[in-house]
């Protein structure tokens, strides 16, 4: 299988692979976080010269001391005042109040969703406790991209170098899901199965690994608008995440309880939605991490460790 | 129980014959196809009405080698096809889940 073999990368599977590492980044790795604020009090003015120093195109303004953000001011809302001749106004009175933010621990492919969602060109980025840590913006995600791509090239020559070993236990490799697509749900759980029955990893195991792909991929084909699944196998662990686009996850205190699910009577009829995917998943795995925002997608991560000693019992084999 | 058995079970037909004769060990009735993949064991044969793709995928992972399709249920070609590529023997019965359960419940009896 030419998939499999590290020294023959498929150029698809690799920016594919790309795609999936760039999203999966958390927003705060990726964000500026040296940000040029402005107080509500501040004149357009000032904002304007702020703009021109820093050559930038818009600024936050936050509330002295719990550094919320209550707006953004734009070099539209400079332009509009210049013409009015309100210079000296302050930023409360022209800037935008209606402000996207995004949390600076949500993974890089919801910031994505939300520059195709709004009209924003930039996201002040927020820590937990709401105070602004960071900006967002598409040069930031390039950047993101750039970094991750000469990371991969490097790799890819390094493999290249040694890919002489046929028994090699690594692999990476994502797959792309379609909504809908249940004639492809169940792919990559057996081409995954297949890798690691191949490499005598053992049955209990095995059954964990394919409980967790199966359900992630049924999951992104019934709920998701499409999105990726990834592997990342080394001798250790086995890590696998589910990435997509949306349309996110209202309650995950719901999703995570077994016996719910929104799955539409279609999805039900074919013996899904019965709301044990994702708490089938967390069970068997020994790292789950899930985050999901409506409108912007969800991240779902998934690790089982190899040696024996660190993970979970396998799941009995009655045979 | 081998799965040759199975096919012989009184108004039982097979749909998909390209297997490998093995022990059956157990069964697993389910139409839930999250269950069956949380709790099924290996070796076992599935007795299901579901006659789509994702219960020979399901079956795959779990590494079960036969299903039992009940309620004569229509089965695509390509999930035969699919079937066939894996292995994995799909029997077709016009009696219910629970008739075919006691009935293979018997077979499983001599072990």
């Amino acid at each position: 299988m030419s998939s499999e073999s590290r020294g023959e990368v498929n150029p698809l599977e690799t920016s594919l692979r790309l795609q999936e590492l760039v999203y999966g980044l958390e927003i705060r790795k990726v964000m500026t976080s040296e940000v040029i604020t402005v107080s509500r009090q501040t004149s357009m003015r000032e904002a304007q010269a702020l703009m021109k120093q820093n050559a930038i195109t818009g600024l936050p303004v936050t509330v002295a001391g719990s550094q919320k953000v209550v707006g953004m001011v734009s070099m539209n809302d400079v332009m509009n005042a210049l013409e009015k001749g309100k210079m000296d106004d302050t930023v409360f009175l022209w800037m935008t109040r209606e402000v996207q933010v995004l949390h600076d621990e949500m993974p890089l492919s919801f910031a994505i969703a939300a520059f195709n969602k709004y009209p924003f060109r930039r996201f002040p980025v927020v820590d937990k406790d709401n105070r602004l840590n960071g900006m967002l913006t598409f040069r930031n995600i390039n950047l993101a991209l750039i970094r991750e791509l000469s990371q991969q090239l490097n790799k890819m020559e390094h493999l290249i170098e040694d890919s002489e070993e046929a028994d090699i236990f690594d692999l990476v490799k994502v797959y792309s899901l379609q909504q809908h697509d249940f004639e492809n749900g169940g792919k990559a759980s057996t081409e995954i199965k297949k890798f690691l029955k191949r490499r005598k990893v053992p049955s209990g195991v095995i059954r964990r690994v394919a409980v967790a792909c199966y359900e992630l991929e049924i999951n992104l084909v019934a709920h998701s608008l499409g999105g990726m699944l990834g592997f990342d196998i080394n001798p250790e662990r086995i890590r696998i995440s589910a990435n997509d686009l949306g349309p996110g996850i209202e309650s995950l205190e719901l999703a995570m309880t077994e016996g719910f699910s929104t799955a539409s009577e279609w999805v039900r009829s074919m013996g899904f939605g019965a709301g044990m995917g994702l708490p089938n998943v967390k069970k068997i795995s020994d790292e789950f991490e899930i985050h999901s925002e409506p409108g912007l997608g969800t991240m779902i991560l998934s690790i089982i460790y190899l040696k024996k000693e660190n993970g979970k019992e396998g799941d009995n084999d009655d045979s | 129980m081998t799965i040759a058995d199975i096919g012989k079970i009184e108004n039982m037909e097979c749909l998909q014959d390209r297997y490998e004769d093995r022990d059956i060990t157990d069964a697993y009735t389910s139409d839930l196809l999250s269950d069956v993949m949380a709790n099924a064991s290996e070796y076992s044969v599935l007795i299901t009405i579901q006659a789509h793709k994702n219960t020979v995928a399901v079956a795959t992972l779990v590494g079960v080698p036969a299903i039992v399709i009940c309620n004569n249920r229509p089965v695509d070609d390509d999930v035969l096809e699919t079937a066939a590529s894996e292995g994995i023997a799909v029997f077709r019965t016009a009696e219910n889940q629970f008739q075919s359960s006691l009935r293979i419940g018997e077979g499983l009896k001599d072990l």
